[in-house]
């Protein structure tokens, strides 16, 4: 009884990946085809892969994609680091928990016109640095969660320990505490890299008008509401792999938070 | 004294932006809610109660409706869907399970815009799910698989349960085997100990990963804007036409707020629920 129904949970694990891959897969497949065909494969060709190349609104969406990811990551990792050392080493509050928490469960479509309303009312000219501080709010919260779970399983009194060594706050600080956490620190600033690059509703509302701050997101939003394109397959399947990428070393960088 | 100037040092620059940037507009989407329309899209500021009557109009009600049956159909799907797949992953081999979980988070690690439109390339009138059946001859004519509820209940259902995943699998792990044993010592047969051991532990963390789904899925844009090609309407497009198309910003604010009290509402169910697991635990 026992083992027919493993078999069942195996089966069912397996179609659960297909259904999770097969999408993903059929996207790369298609980058390589030759005729811009969504199906019938027609040969191997780079075709495609070289037309974005040579595409000029793609390559500067690119740039201001890694200048936003970049800029907004830089920020929120040194504001969410100390933000998360802060409130880890005072008293519980669940009032600024729930606002750390605020920004990563709010529609992102809410958090955009809300923005963008404020922005308009003070009559702020936008542009990258705008889309810039809109991420760098939801990366904050990001890093500091995560920096947050690598704090509480370490332990305190090495930092007491440094102190009774005659080390100063700033000494112990940047000695001891960061160099321990700092697999969290890394975890939280590459996964805030990603969600970045990624976002694409918050970056479409404080863009601006014009294209000189369209985002990679925006570019990409705006290709498939013009329709299936072999191009688009080949794009999808470049930001796939450098996500991916991310993502295995973020998972390698904090490994110790994951098996303690 | 000393250590509460740093704590202020560590924690206000967070905090601050975190208030400008998120607290204060969000405040100001309260505030134009209640205020009249500008003749030329902006905001007059009249004090009014209409924006609110309007969203109770049978028109918005409605589609107030169908986000939350749409978002309530892809969180019971992925429930069920996600409840094996965890249960399958508790089942493997120790050292097999890390490496499990993570297949089941990495395509939710790629730009979301994709993998929505990765299904638009597999549901389409020519695409794989299309042509396969096709060619196997169970269709003659296309099915009209894109554009539609269902096409959009898919990609909720692709993007969200992996989520339910990670929450079923987190409860499913806590269960003390010595009491899944026991109940077999006692001649409870495979299903009488899922159903009165198991099952009963878990409907926590999976109902806590289904109010995640719902959330996620109520107020989404992307999913219905490009799977539901404009014939689907859900709040996020209402809201993203009142700002973009209609300008009507005081009516969007309006409908903003509808859709965060919503939310609310259920994450503060979810924090019930989580508090509740947490004293199952406690008690197993």
């Amino acid at each position: 009884m026992a083992h027919k129904s493993s078999r069942f949970l195996n089966l069912h694990l397996c179609l659960f990946y297909i259904f999770l891959y097969v999408p993903i897969l059929v996207l790369m497949v298609l980058s390589f085809n030759k005729a811009g065909l969504p199906t019938v494969w027609t040969g191997f060709s780079l075709e495609w892969y070289s037309k974005l190349w040579q595409s000029k609104e793609i390559l500067s969406a690119a740039r201001n994609t890694l200048v936003v990811a970049v800029s907004a990551t830089v920020l929120a990792t040194i504001v969410g680091t100390l933000l998360a050392v802060g409130v880890e080493t005072r008293r519980q509050s669940s009032a600024l928990d729930a606002v750390l928490f605020a920004p990563m469960i709010i529609p992102d479509i809410v958090l955009a016109i809300a923005l963008l309303s404020f922005y308009s009312l003070l009559n702020f000219t936008l542009g990258l640095h705008s889309i810039i501080l809109s991420h760098t709010v939801f990366n904050i919260a990001f890093v500091a969660a995560v920096v947050r779970t690598r704090m509480r399983n370490f332990d305190h009194s090495i930092l007491e320990a440094s102190a009774d060594l005659g080390g100063s706050e700033v000494t112990t600080f940047f000695r001891v505490l960061l160099p321990a956490i700092a697999p969290g620190v890394i975890a939280g600033a590459l996964l805030s890299f990603t969600l970045s690059i990624d976002e694409f509703i918050i970056a479409f509302f404080t863009a601006g008008p014009g294209s000189a701050s369209t985002t990679l997101p925006m570019q990409i939003y705006a290709m498939i509401r013009f329709g299936v394109t072999p191009e688009i397959n080949a794009m999808a399947t470049i930001v796939m792999f450098v996500s991916f990428a991310i993502v295995i070393i973020a998972q390698r960088a904090d490994k110790g938070a994951f098996t303690r | 004294m000393r250590n509460s100037v740093k704590t202020w040092v560590l924690i206000g620059p967070g905090l601050g932006w975190i208030s400008l940037l998120l607290v204060i507009p969000c405040a100001l989407i309260f505030v134009y809610a209640f205020f009249e329309r500008g003749v030329y899209g902006g905001v007059d500021y009249i004090f009014t109660f209409e924006n609110f009557q309007r969203a109770f109009h049978p028109l918005y009600m409605g589609i107030f409706l169908q986000s939350a049956k749409i978002a309530g159909l892809a969180t019971l799907i992925s429930i069920l869907i996600a409840y094996p797949t965890a249960a399958a992953i508790t089942q493997a081999p120790r050292q097999w399970q890390t490496v499990l979980l993570i297949l089941v988070i990495m395509p939710f690690w790629s730009n979301y815009l994709i993998r929505t439109y990765a299904w638009i390339v597999m549901l389409n009138r020519e695409g794989l799910i299309n042509n396969g059946l096709a060619y196997l001859g169970v269709i003659d004519d296309p099915l009209p698989l894109l554009y539609n509820n269902f096409a959009v209940v898919t990609g909720l259902v692709y993007n969200y349960t992996p989520f339910v995943v990670l929450a079923i699998y987190s409860s499913l792990t806590r269960i003390n085997p010595e009491i899944i044993e026991a109940s077999y010592d006692l001649g409870g047969s495979g299903w009488t100990t899922f159903r009165r051991v198991t099952l009963p532990q878990t409907v926590s963390g999976a109902a806590a990963g289904g109010v995640f789904v719902f959330v996620l899925s109520i107020g989404n844009f992307i999913t219905p804007d490009l799977l539901g090609g404009g014939r689907v309407q859900m709040v996020g497009n209402l809201i993203y036409d009142q700002f973009l198309s209609a300008r009507d910003w005081p009516f969007g604010a309006a409908l903003s707020l509808f859709l965060i009290l919503v939310m609310m509402a259920l994450l503060f169910t979810q924090a019930v629920l989580t508090n509740r697991a947490a004293g199952d635990r406690g008690a197993a």
